[in-house]
Protein backbone atom coordinates (compact mmCIF):
# COMPACT_ATOMS: atom_id res chain seq x y z
CA UNK A 1 0.00 0.00 0.00
CA UNK A 2 1.29 3.31 -0.91
CA UNK A 3 2.63 5.24 2.04
CA UNK A 4 0.07 8.13 3.42
CA UNK A 5 3.07 11.07 2.17
CA UNK A 6 2.45 9.27 -1.60
CA UNK A 7 -1.30 9.59 -0.92
CA UNK A 8 -1.01 12.96 -0.09
CA UNK A 9 1.11 14.06 -3.07
CA UNK A 10 -1.68 12.43 -5.58
CA UNK A 11 -4.64 14.34 -4.06
CA UNK A 12 -2.57 17.52 -4.58
CA UNK A 13 -1.84 17.12 -8.27
CA UNK A 14 -5.36 15.62 -8.88
CA UNK A 15 -6.87 18.65 -6.53
CA UNK A 16 -4.12 20.74 -9.20
CA UNK A 17 -5.16 18.66 -12.59
CA UNK A 18 -9.00 19.66 -11.66
CA UNK A 19 -8.35 23.18 -11.17
CA UNK A 20 -6.78 23.76 -14.48
CA UNK A 21 -9.64 21.53 -16.49
CA UNK A 22 -11.81 23.43 -14.96
CA UNK A 23 -10.72 26.43 -15.92
CA UNK A 24 -10.47 25.34 -19.46
CA UNK A 25 -14.05 24.17 -19.35
CA UNK A 26 -14.81 27.36 -18.55
CA UNK A 27 -12.60 29.34 -20.97
CA UNK A 28 -14.24 27.17 -23.90
CA UNK A 29 -17.77 27.81 -22.99
CA UNK A 30 -17.31 31.47 -23.39
CA UNK A 31 -15.03 30.95 -26.43
CA UNK A 32 -17.80 28.60 -27.54
CA UNK A 33 -20.55 31.39 -27.34
CA UNK A 34 -18.45 33.96 -29.49
CA UNK A 35 -17.79 31.31 -31.73
CA UNK A 36 -21.55 30.04 -32.32
CA UNK A 37 -22.61 33.78 -32.72
CA UNK A 38 -19.63 34.27 -35.46
CA UNK A 39 -21.23 30.93 -36.74
CA UNK A 40 -25.25 32.16 -37.15
CA UNK A 41 -23.61 35.65 -38.01
CA UNK A 42 -22.62 34.35 -41.27
CA UNK A 43 -25.35 32.39 -42.24
CA UNK A 44 -27.25 35.08 -44.39
CA UNK A 45 -24.72 35.42 -46.60
CA UNK A 46 -23.98 31.65 -47.83
CA UNK A 47 -27.88 31.17 -47.69
CA UNK A 48 -28.48 34.33 -50.32
CA UNK A 49 -25.45 33.21 -52.19
CA UNK A 50 -26.69 30.01 -52.36
CA UNK A 51 -30.17 31.28 -53.93
CA UNK A 52 -28.28 33.71 -56.45
CA UNK A 53 -26.09 30.41 -57.07
CA UNK A 54 -29.13 28.27 -58.01
CA UNK A 55 -30.75 31.29 -59.98
CA UNK A 56 -27.80 31.63 -62.21
CA UNK A 57 -27.04 27.85 -62.48
CA UNK A 58 -30.52 27.12 -63.74
CA UNK A 59 -30.03 29.90 -66.73
CA UNK A 60 -26.27 28.88 -67.44
CA UNK A 61 -26.08 25.91 -69.58
CA UNK A 62 -22.85 23.94 -68.30
CA UNK A 63 -21.09 22.88 -71.77
CA UNK A 64 -17.09 22.66 -72.39
CA UNK A 65 -16.82 26.37 -72.64
CA UNK A 66 -18.07 26.79 -68.92
CA UNK A 67 -15.79 28.25 -65.93
CA UNK A 68 -13.63 25.26 -64.83
CA UNK A 69 -14.51 25.67 -61.41
CA UNK A 70 -18.33 24.62 -61.87
CA UNK A 71 -17.79 22.04 -65.16
CA UNK A 72 -14.58 20.28 -63.56
CA UNK A 73 -11.50 19.82 -65.20
CA UNK A 74 -12.95 16.87 -67.41
CA UNK A 75 -11.36 14.45 -65.40
CA UNK A 76 -11.54 13.08 -61.97
CA UNK A 77 -8.11 11.53 -61.35
CA UNK A 78 -6.72 13.60 -59.03
CA UNK A 79 -8.09 14.09 -55.30
CA UNK A 80 -7.19 16.82 -53.16
CA UNK A 81 -8.75 16.34 -49.46
CA UNK A 82 -8.55 19.21 -47.60
CA UNK A 83 -8.62 18.72 -43.83
CA UNK A 84 -10.16 21.28 -41.73
CA UNK A 85 -8.80 20.53 -37.72
CA UNK A 86 -7.89 22.30 -34.75
CA UNK A 87 -4.35 24.02 -33.86
CA UNK A 88 -5.02 22.99 -30.27
CA UNK A 89 -5.37 19.31 -28.82
CA UNK A 90 -7.48 18.83 -25.71
CA UNK A 91 -10.37 18.92 -27.20
CA UNK A 92 -11.76 15.03 -26.85
CA UNK A 93 -12.32 13.35 -30.08
CA UNK A 94 -12.68 16.31 -31.97
CA UNK A 95 -9.60 16.35 -34.62
CA UNK A 96 -10.07 12.12 -34.47
CA UNK A 97 -13.03 12.45 -35.58
CA UNK A 98 -12.86 14.52 -38.30
CA UNK A 99 -9.35 12.67 -39.37
CA UNK A 100 -11.18 9.43 -39.30
CA UNK A 101 -13.86 10.63 -42.05
CA UNK A 102 -11.09 11.90 -44.36
CA UNK A 103 -9.34 9.03 -44.07
CA UNK A 104 -11.90 6.71 -45.10
CA UNK A 105 -12.79 8.56 -47.75
CA UNK A 106 -9.19 8.57 -48.97
CA UNK A 107 -8.67 4.82 -48.54
CA UNK A 108 -12.01 4.46 -50.72
CA UNK A 109 -10.60 7.00 -53.34
CA UNK A 110 -7.43 4.84 -53.32
CA UNK A 111 -9.19 1.96 -53.48
CA UNK A 112 -10.97 3.14 -56.82
CA UNK A 113 -7.11 3.85 -58.33
CA UNK A 114 -7.32 7.15 -57.90
CA UNK A 115 -4.59 9.52 -56.45
CA UNK A 116 -5.24 11.28 -53.17
CA UNK A 117 -3.23 14.60 -52.01
CA UNK A 118 -4.28 16.04 -48.51
CA UNK A 119 -4.09 19.92 -47.47
CA UNK A 120 -4.22 20.57 -44.15
CA UNK A 121 -5.92 23.69 -42.13
CA UNK A 122 -4.97 23.26 -38.77
CA UNK A 123 -1.93 21.25 -37.27
CA UNK A 124 -3.65 18.75 -35.71
CA UNK A 125 -4.39 15.97 -38.59
CA UNK A 126 -0.90 16.14 -39.37
CA UNK A 127 0.74 13.22 -37.29
CA UNK A 128 -1.88 10.67 -38.29
CA UNK A 129 -2.04 11.39 -42.25
CA UNK A 130 1.44 11.55 -42.16
CA UNK A 131 1.62 8.69 -41.04
CA UNK A 132 -0.88 6.70 -42.82
CA UNK A 133 -0.09 8.60 -46.02
CA UNK A 134 3.49 9.10 -46.05
CA UNK A 135 4.44 12.15 -48.78
CA UNK A 136 1.07 13.16 -49.59
CA UNK A 137 0.14 16.30 -48.18
CA UNK A 138 0.93 19.25 -50.49
CA UNK A 139 0.35 22.15 -48.59
CA UNK A 140 -0.68 22.97 -44.50
CA UNK A 141 -2.29 26.24 -43.79
CA UNK A 142 -0.98 27.73 -40.14
CA UNK A 143 -3.86 28.93 -38.43
CA UNK A 144 -2.17 29.51 -34.66
CA UNK A 145 -1.96 33.14 -35.14
CA UNK A 146 -5.58 33.38 -35.56
CA UNK A 147 -7.67 33.98 -32.96
CA UNK A 148 -11.14 34.88 -34.98
CA UNK A 149 -11.57 33.28 -38.01
CA UNK A 150 -12.33 36.25 -40.33
CA UNK A 151 -13.16 36.15 -44.04
CA UNK A 152 -9.94 36.93 -45.12
CA UNK A 153 -8.16 34.14 -43.90
CA UNK A 154 -11.04 31.99 -45.96
CA UNK A 155 -10.27 33.93 -48.87
CA UNK A 156 -6.20 33.42 -48.44
CA UNK A 157 -7.02 29.75 -48.73
CA UNK A 158 -9.86 29.27 -51.43
CA UNK A 159 -7.10 31.93 -53.79
CA UNK A 160 -4.40 29.32 -52.96
CA UNK A 161 -7.41 26.61 -53.80
CA UNK A 162 -8.25 27.72 -57.07
CA UNK A 163 -5.16 28.53 -58.07
CA UNK A 164 -3.99 25.22 -57.52
CA UNK A 165 -6.89 23.85 -59.43
CA UNK A 166 -6.36 25.77 -62.91
CA UNK A 167 -2.85 24.32 -62.63
CA UNK A 168 -3.92 21.19 -62.71
CA UNK A 169 -2.71 19.97 -59.82
CA UNK A 170 -6.15 18.16 -58.76
CA UNK A 171 -9.40 17.57 -60.46
CA UNK A 172 -11.91 17.12 -57.35
CA UNK A 173 -11.57 19.09 -53.89
CA UNK A 174 -13.32 17.72 -51.23
CA UNK A 175 -13.59 19.48 -47.69
CA UNK A 176 -13.63 17.50 -44.03
CA UNK A 177 -14.65 19.90 -41.55
CA UNK A 178 -17.11 19.21 -38.32
CA UNK A 179 -20.85 20.99 -38.63
CA UNK A 180 -21.74 22.38 -35.29
CA UNK A 181 -25.20 20.38 -33.96
CA UNK A 182 -24.58 21.33 -30.20
CA UNK A 183 -22.38 21.95 -27.86
CA UNK A 184 -22.49 17.73 -27.08
CA UNK A 185 -22.88 17.18 -31.02
CA UNK A 186 -20.57 17.67 -34.21
CA UNK A 187 -20.61 15.64 -37.08
CA UNK A 188 -17.75 15.16 -39.12
CA UNK A 189 -18.86 16.20 -42.49
CA UNK A 190 -17.84 16.22 -45.99
CA UNK A 191 -18.27 18.24 -48.90
CA UNK A 192 -17.31 18.38 -52.45
CA UNK A 193 -15.99 22.11 -52.85
CA UNK A 194 -14.46 22.05 -56.25
CA UNK A 195 -15.78 21.60 -58.73
CA UNK A 196 -18.89 23.52 -57.32
CA UNK A 197 -21.37 21.53 -56.95
CA UNK A 198 -24.80 23.46 -57.68
CA UNK A 199 -27.19 24.16 -55.48
CA UNK A 200 -30.45 22.59 -56.35
CA UNK A 201 -32.82 25.71 -57.19
CA UNK A 202 -35.16 27.15 -54.13
CA UNK A 203 -38.69 26.02 -54.56
CA UNK A 204 -39.72 29.89 -56.03
CA UNK A 205 -37.95 29.92 -58.35
CA UNK A 206 -40.60 29.36 -61.26
CA UNK A 207 -42.01 32.68 -60.71
CA UNK A 208 -38.69 34.49 -60.15
CA UNK A 209 -37.56 32.84 -63.61
CA UNK A 210 -40.74 34.12 -65.44
CA UNK A 211 -39.48 38.07 -64.84
CA UNK A 212 -36.64 38.75 -66.95
CA UNK A 213 -33.86 39.92 -64.97
CA UNK A 214 -31.23 41.61 -66.35
CA UNK A 215 -27.86 40.85 -66.00
CA UNK A 216 -24.72 43.41 -65.65
CA UNK A 217 -21.86 42.09 -67.41
CA UNK A 218 -23.70 38.78 -68.65
CA UNK A 219 -24.47 35.46 -66.80
CA UNK A 220 -20.77 34.06 -67.55
CA UNK A 221 -19.60 36.81 -66.62
CA UNK A 222 -21.62 37.24 -63.34
CA UNK A 223 -21.12 33.27 -62.75
CA UNK A 224 -17.06 33.55 -63.13
CA UNK A 225 -16.78 35.98 -60.93
CA UNK A 226 -19.12 34.29 -58.46
CA UNK A 227 -17.55 30.48 -58.52
CA UNK A 228 -14.37 31.64 -56.37
CA UNK A 229 -16.51 33.66 -54.21
CA UNK A 230 -18.48 30.24 -53.51
CA UNK A 231 -15.19 28.38 -52.56
CA UNK A 232 -14.02 31.06 -50.20
CA UNK A 233 -17.90 30.81 -48.62
CA UNK A 234 -18.04 27.49 -48.19
CA UNK A 235 -14.38 27.59 -46.40
CA UNK A 236 -15.36 30.12 -44.45
CA UNK A 237 -18.64 28.78 -42.95
CA UNK A 238 -16.27 25.34 -42.70
CA UNK A 239 -13.89 27.37 -40.51
CA UNK A 240 -16.81 28.86 -38.56
CA UNK A 241 -18.03 25.61 -37.63
CA UNK A 242 -15.58 24.25 -36.68
CA UNK A 243 -14.46 26.99 -34.76
CA UNK A 244 -17.61 26.47 -32.75
CA UNK A 245 -17.40 22.56 -32.79
CA UNK A 246 -13.77 22.87 -31.47
CA UNK A 247 -14.88 25.12 -28.18
CA UNK A 248 -17.93 22.91 -27.73
CA UNK A 249 -15.91 19.32 -27.86
CA UNK A 250 -13.45 21.01 -25.54
CA UNK A 251 -15.85 22.33 -22.90
CA UNK A 252 -17.50 18.48 -23.02
CA UNK A 253 -14.52 17.11 -22.60
CA UNK A 254 -12.82 19.50 -19.95
CA UNK A 255 -16.33 19.04 -17.93
CA UNK A 256 -15.61 14.87 -18.03
CA UNK A 257 -12.45 15.29 -16.99
CA UNK A 258 -12.82 18.02 -14.29
CA UNK A 259 -16.15 14.82 -12.87
CA UNK A 260 -13.38 12.08 -13.40
CA UNK A 261 -10.52 14.30 -11.29
CA UNK A 262 -13.38 14.85 -8.47
CA UNK A 263 -14.25 10.76 -8.56
CA UNK A 264 -10.63 10.33 -8.24
CA UNK A 265 -10.13 12.49 -5.54
CA UNK A 266 -12.76 11.10 -3.57
CA UNK A 267 -11.46 7.81 -3.73
CA UNK A 268 -8.16 8.68 -3.53
CA UNK A 269 -9.37 10.69 0.00
CA UNK A 270 -10.88 7.12 1.41
CA UNK A 271 -7.63 5.23 0.15
CA UNK A 272 -5.78 7.86 2.66
CA UNK A 273 -8.12 7.83 5.75
CA UNK A 274 -8.00 4.28 5.83
CA UNK A 275 -4.33 3.90 5.15
CA UNK A 276 -4.58 6.48 8.36
CA UNK A 277 -6.69 4.72 10.26
CA UNK A 278 -4.75 1.02 9.84
CA UNK A 279 -1.70 3.26 11.02
CA UNK A 280 -2.92 4.49 14.41
CA UNK A 281 -4.36 1.18 14.64
CA UNK A 282 -1.25 -0.64 14.10
CA UNK A 283 0.59 1.80 16.58
CA UNK A 284 -2.41 0.92 19.61
CA UNK A 285 -1.93 -2.56 18.67
CA UNK A 286 1.73 -1.91 19.45
CA UNK A 287 1.28 -0.37 22.64
CA UNK A 288 -1.06 -2.50 24.20
CA UNK A 289 1.24 -5.41 23.62
CA UNK A 290 4.40 -3.71 24.99
CA UNK A 291 2.90 -2.84 27.96
CA UNK A 292 0.98 -6.45 28.46
CA UNK A 293 4.76 -7.88 28.12
CA UNK A 294 5.66 -6.05 31.33
CA UNK B 1 -44.24 56.02 -52.91
CA UNK B 2 -43.40 52.75 -51.55
CA UNK B 3 -40.12 52.29 -49.69
CA UNK B 4 -37.22 49.78 -50.71
CA UNK B 5 -35.63 46.65 -48.75
CA UNK B 6 -32.31 46.74 -48.42
CA UNK B 7 -29.80 44.51 -47.17
CA UNK B 8 -26.51 44.34 -47.08
CA UNK B 9 -24.77 41.24 -45.84
CA UNK B 10 -21.01 40.72 -45.54
CA UNK B 11 -19.74 36.84 -44.65
CA UNK B 12 -19.52 37.82 -41.41
CA UNK B 13 -22.72 39.20 -40.61
CA UNK B 14 -25.81 41.13 -41.73
CA UNK B 15 -24.89 44.33 -41.83
CA UNK B 16 -27.94 46.14 -42.30
CA UNK B 17 -31.45 44.94 -42.94
CA UNK B 18 -33.83 48.34 -43.59
CA UNK B 19 -36.84 50.14 -45.84
CA UNK B 20 -34.59 52.97 -47.38
CA UNK B 21 -35.68 55.43 -50.35
CA UNK B 22 -33.09 54.70 -52.43
CA UNK B 23 -29.72 53.14 -52.39
CA UNK B 24 -26.87 53.48 -54.66
CA UNK B 25 -24.57 51.26 -55.64
CA UNK B 26 -20.99 51.16 -57.18
CA UNK B 27 -21.37 48.57 -60.21
CA UNK B 28 -18.50 46.78 -62.02
CA UNK B 29 -20.23 48.62 -65.31
CA UNK B 30 -21.11 52.56 -63.16
CA UNK B 31 -23.03 53.35 -60.41
CA UNK B 32 -26.79 52.10 -59.97
CA UNK B 33 -29.33 53.72 -57.98
CA UNK B 34 -32.43 51.40 -56.78
CA UNK B 35 -35.62 52.75 -55.83
CA UNK B 36 -38.64 50.84 -54.89
CA UNK B 37 -40.19 48.68 -57.78
CA UNK B 38 -37.03 48.30 -59.99
CA UNK B 39 -36.84 45.40 -62.77
CA UNK B 40 -35.02 42.42 -61.63
CA UNK B 41 -31.27 42.71 -62.08
CA UNK B 42 -27.80 41.46 -61.16
CA UNK B 43 -24.54 42.87 -60.89
CA UNK B 44 -21.27 42.76 -59.93
CA UNK B 45 -20.02 45.27 -57.41
CA UNK B 46 -16.40 46.96 -57.52
CA UNK B 47 -14.99 48.57 -54.48
CA UNK B 48 -16.64 52.28 -53.78
CA UNK B 49 -18.80 53.84 -52.07
CA UNK B 50 -22.47 52.85 -51.55
CA UNK B 51 -24.91 55.08 -50.62
CA UNK B 52 -28.26 55.13 -48.61
CA UNK B 53 -30.66 57.88 -49.10
CA UNK B 54 -33.44 57.57 -46.31
CA UNK B 55 -35.94 60.47 -48.65
CA UNK B 56 -35.71 61.97 -52.17
CA UNK B 57 -32.85 64.21 -50.57
CA UNK B 58 -31.54 62.97 -47.42
CA UNK B 59 -28.56 60.85 -47.54
CA UNK B 60 -28.66 58.85 -44.11
CA UNK B 61 -25.72 56.89 -44.27
CA UNK B 62 -22.15 55.74 -46.65
CA UNK B 63 -21.06 52.35 -46.69
CA UNK B 64 -17.53 51.33 -48.28
CA UNK B 65 -18.08 48.27 -49.85
CA UNK B 66 -14.97 46.05 -50.99
CA UNK B 67 -16.05 44.29 -54.00
CA UNK B 68 -19.50 41.89 -54.16
CA UNK B 69 -22.65 41.45 -56.20
CA UNK B 70 -25.69 42.90 -55.68
CA UNK B 71 -29.40 41.70 -56.53
CA UNK B 72 -32.49 43.26 -56.90
CA UNK B 73 -35.77 41.03 -56.72
CA UNK B 74 -39.34 41.31 -55.98
CA UNK B 75 -38.43 41.64 -52.69
CA UNK B 76 -36.04 44.10 -52.73
CA UNK B 77 -32.08 44.49 -52.82
CA UNK B 78 -29.29 42.39 -51.49
CA UNK B 79 -25.88 43.02 -51.59
CA UNK B 80 -23.55 40.34 -51.20
CA UNK B 81 -20.28 42.31 -50.47
CA UNK B 82 -16.90 40.92 -49.58
CA UNK B 83 -16.35 43.58 -46.84
CA UNK B 84 -17.97 46.85 -45.74
CA UNK B 85 -16.43 49.74 -43.31
CA UNK B 86 -19.19 52.53 -42.03
CA UNK B 87 -18.67 55.86 -42.75
CA UNK B 88 -18.80 58.47 -40.43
Amino acid sequence: MASLKALKVRITSVKSTQKITKAMKMVAAAKLRRAQMAAEQGRPYAERLNDVMARLAAKVVVGPESPRLLAGSGKDQLHLIVVATSERGLAGAFNTNIVRAARKKADTLIAQGKTVRFYLIGKKGRAVIQRLFPGTIVHQVDQTHIKNVAFTDALEVARDLTTRFQNGEFDVAHLFYARFQSALVQAPTEQQIIPVSTPAAAPQASNVAAAAVEYEPDEEAILAELLPRNVAIQLFRAMLENAASEQGSRMTAMDNATRNAGDMINKLTIVYNRTRQAAITTELIEIIAGAEAL
Amino acid sequence: MANLHFELVTPEKLLRSEDVHMVVVPGTEGDFGVLAGHAPFMSVVRSGELTIYSGPNTVSGKIHVEGGFAEVNERGLTVLAEAATEQA
